[in-house]
């Protein structure tokens, strides 16, 4: 029997450098942070273009204590399955390559090389840290951001589409493990990184970012806005492990627990001001109805 | 042993022996085939390499650029609109220094559309930072595979191996395979020092400020720059190396002496056709044809295109009174990049050759020799053309 | 034949990449050992602020020590902590009690 993932027995190593360029009260910092506590040293990382990117440091300091390949936008996936190829030739198989990138990089420019690498069966974790937007080049929209978020290329009205189900889409092929996570739950985290290690093929690993500066709320509410994308039924954590779906940590609760209203996510951040009543009332709607449909489809969870 | 292949199998070969350990590619014309051979090499066992069928170009040399970063021999192969999918990659793998071999079987680019040969694929490529070999029959595509794994691990540049589409990697010629144990003697096992490992982790190819900046033992890191120009410092230095490395692949498998720049005739030649790849094979025909007619003809064929030879170009063509740059590419609004190259390497010379640049064959188009026959007949008579504009060859419409 | 220059940008691991970054910060945090459970228990418990610290510079240890020459001041150490141990105080008051 496994032993349960507390604060007390996650380890205490920090393999990020502190004094590193990420944003106060960073959403990916702490995703970072954890994510590399699971993986360990015997890892190497792949991170496209991206608030990672910065992060992890300007040459020639690195803040992150772990080998790293810099790739260009659209390659992250590719680049994974080389940096396991190489391994394999080298003999050396005890080596975790992760691929950590944004959701930019992942839904939009990155998708067509993740679903190669998908459909092959190479061998790494894809870790997507979604803070829904082009943080890194100033905020503006992704194929992710929410319907009626505003960006810096959805000014005024907010994104006039729904954001793109990125797990599904990766779900769709079949690979052993998708998840997704938050930064907002470490602990639950921790536990599917470390669940990811343990499959074969590529584990897909999303987790929701909340972003201070771009989502428009104070650095000190990071989590608590991200334990609201939760509680509200949002933002569902989940894993399908060899196809079969369940509900994690505090989502798996709201099944029997009442759900906070989503107008008390949406009301905490700037990008939602130009939402108008009838549309946030909509996000209400099918957020319920998702929940209906989970508790049939999860009756026996 | 000689064997009777094609063009692109001859690549296969080359990749085979050389050992590479990761390739990843995708199916384009002309180059097919050669995907083709290597897959069939892996699934027979014959070669021992990670074979990853990768679902675009771009995502081929970043399965290259990440296998070579982490200590692996990589090799990939593409032609035309392939090699330009994967443009931002080309400059990548240069500016970070990996020993990455591609062949290029060229063919045209679009648009519109062609599958048929000329050289503006890879001539597109010139200012990349890779080394970029051509070669004009079946024998140099395997050698120069060969040597150009050899070079690119011993300059840490990336090395373009080039052949003629169709004309090369469609066509079957005799050529020598060479034995494993004299390619093994040759090109032993790629061991970079700072390949990526957990046992001595660093963050490769990060944000890289314009000016120098401490690191972490308060020593001064270059900048971009800095960086950029050891590329070309040693891009430089490789024509040196190249010509090293052929000397002892001569010593070895007793072919070689030439790899700059293969003249034909030139020694008392007083007009010299100039030309890459198969075209320069095709000179020697009309150089025999004219010498038969008493005219002091000669060819030469560029094989190391970039870095430039110049100094080897100009010691060929100063003593002559015309040369004629024949090329299969132009970069548009000005001249062919070949007559640009020599153009720009004969200037500071006293003495300078006429100078002419005849653009033919794009998208295939037949090069007639009795075409070329005639033109450098006119050539010798002093009828070259008159303009320093570049004279587009076999134009119907 | 000259040797190759080959230059690289690789670069190795070290701290404040972006500087002294609690020179970042407008409010520090400040521990209250009083309300804080490790220290008032002497036991190994709670540890919220060291979980959620995105940038991990408080120690997991009784008591809690911050690590102010790169805490950036993000004030989540102080909204998770369930005993409203840390309070974020202005940096310009400190400096004031610092100089005194």
């Amino acid at each position: 029997m496994s032993v349960q993932t507390t604060i007390l027995n996650l380890p205490e190593e920090e393999l990020v450098q502190p004094g590193n360029r990420a944003c106060s009260g960073c959403g990916l910092g702490l995703i970072y942070r954890t994510a590399l506590k699971a993986l360990g040293e015997k890892t190497i990382l792949v991170v496209p273009p991206s608030c990672l990117t910065v992060l992890q440091g300007v040459h020639p300091v690195a803040a992150t204590k772990l080998p790293c390949l810099n790739v260009v936008f659209a390659s992250t996936a590719a680049a994974a399955t080389g940096v396991v190829a190489a391994m394999r030739a080298r003999k050396k198989d005890d080596v975790t390559v992760v691929a950590f990138a944004g959701d930019g990089g992942t839904s939009d420019i990155g998708i067509q090389a993740l679903s190669g690498a998908c459909e092959r069966g190479d061998d790494f974790i894809y870790i997507c840290y979604d803070n829904e937007a082009y943080m890194n080049t100033g905020v503006q929209r992704s194929g992710t951001t929410p319907k009626g978020a505003l960006t810096t290329t959805t000014p005024y009205v907010g994104k006039a589409q729904a954001s793109k189900n990125v797990p599904a889409i990766i779900a769709a092929h079949g690979i052993e493990y998708v998840a997704t996570a938050s930064a907002a739950y470490p602990i639950d985290l921790y536990d599917k990184v470390k669940k990811a290690m343990s499959h074969k093929g590529v584990r897909y690993i999303h987790v929701h970012t909340p972003c201070p500066a771009g989502w428009g709320f104070d650095a000190q509410y990071t989590i608590k806005i991200g334990q609201l994308a939760v509680e509200s039924g949002m933002y569902d954590l989940y894993e399908i492990e060899n196809g079969v779906k369940k509900l994690t940590g505090p989502s798996s609760k709201l099944l029997t627990k009442n759900r906070v209203p989503v107008k008390d996510f949406l009301s905490t951040q700037v990008r939602f001001k130009a939402l108008k009543k009838e549309d946030a009332e909509a996000l209400q709607a099918q957020t319920e109805a998702k929940w209906e449909a989970y508790k049939a489809e999860f009756s026996t969870q | 042993m000689h064997i009777i292949e094609s063009g692109n199998t001859a690549a296969a070969h080359g990749v085979r022996l050389a050992r590479a350990q990761v390739i990843a590619a995708y199916p384009i014309t002309p180059q097919t085939p050669l995907t083709e051979k290597l897959s069939e090499f892996v699934a027979a066992g014959e070669l021992d390499a990670q074979y990853i069928p990768v679902e675009s170009e771009h995502s081929a040399l970043s399965v290259c650029i990440a296998a070579s970063s982490a200590g692996a021999r990589a090799f990939t192969g593409t032609s035309a609109n392939g090699l330009l999918y994967m443009y931002e990659q080309v400059n990548w793998a240069a500016g970070a220094r990996l020993p990455i071999v591609m062949c290029v079987a060229n063919r045209g680019v679009g648009a519109p559309w062609t599958i048929w040969n000329d050289h503006q694929d890879s001539m597109s490529q010139r200012d990349t930072g890779w080394i970029q070999i051509y070669a004009c029959d079946h024998q140099q595509i395997i050698d120069s595979v060969l040597q150009g794994f050899r070079l690119a691990e011993s300059v840490n540049i990336p090395v373009m191996v080039c052949y003629d589409g169709y004309i090369l990697s469609h066509t079957y010629m005799p050529f020598e395979l060479p034995k494993a144990e004299t390619v093994d003697a040759f090109l032993p096992p790629y061991a970079p020092e700072d390949a990526l490992d957990p046992d001595k982790p660093c963050n490769l190819n990060t944000v890289t400020l314009p000016d120098i900046r401490p690191d972490v033992d308060g020593e001064m890191a270059p900048g971009y720059m800095d960086i950029r120009h050891s590329l070309q410092v040693d891009m430089r230095g490789a024509i040196d190396v190249l010509v090293s490395i052929d000397q002892e692949f001569e010593k070895q498998f007793g072919r070689g002496g030439k790899p700059l720049v293969e003249d034909y005739r030139c020694e008392d030649a007083e007009v010299i056709a100039i030309a890459i790849g198969s075209l320069s094979y095709q000179m020697r025909v009309v150089v025999d044809r004219l010498r038969e007619e008493g005219l002091k003809v000669g060819s030469a064929g560029v094989r190391l295109y970039r870095p430039f030879p110049d100094q080897a170009v100009v010691k060929l063509l100063s003593g002559a009174k015309q040369v004629a740059v024949f090329e299969k590419a132009v970069s548009y609004g000005n001249q062919g990049p070949l007559y640009t190259d020599i153009k720009s390497a004969l200037y500071p010379q006293t003495n300078r050759p006429e100078i002419h640049n005849y653009i033919l064959g794009l998208g295939g188009r037949e090069i007639k020799t009795e075409e070329l026959v005639n033109i450098l007949r006119d050539t010798c008579r002093g009828q070259g053309p008159a303009e320093d504009t570049p004279k587009f060859i076999g134009i119907r419409i | 034949m000259k040797k190759c220059t080959c230059l690289k940008s690789n670069s190795r691991s070290g701290p404040g990449d972006g500087g002294k970054t609690g020179s970042w910060r407008v409010l520090r945090p400040v521990l209250d050992e009083s309300r804080c459970i490790p220290a008032k228990t002497g036991k190994k418990a709670c540890f919220s602020c060291w979980l959620y610290c995105p940038d991990g510079v408080v120690s997991r240890t009784i008591p809690p020590k911050i690590d102010i020459t790169y805490c950036k001041g993000c004030g989540i150490c102080a909204q998770q902590c369930p005993t409203g141990a840390i309070e974020m105080v202005e940096e310009t008051v400190l400096a004031k009690e610092e100089e005194e």
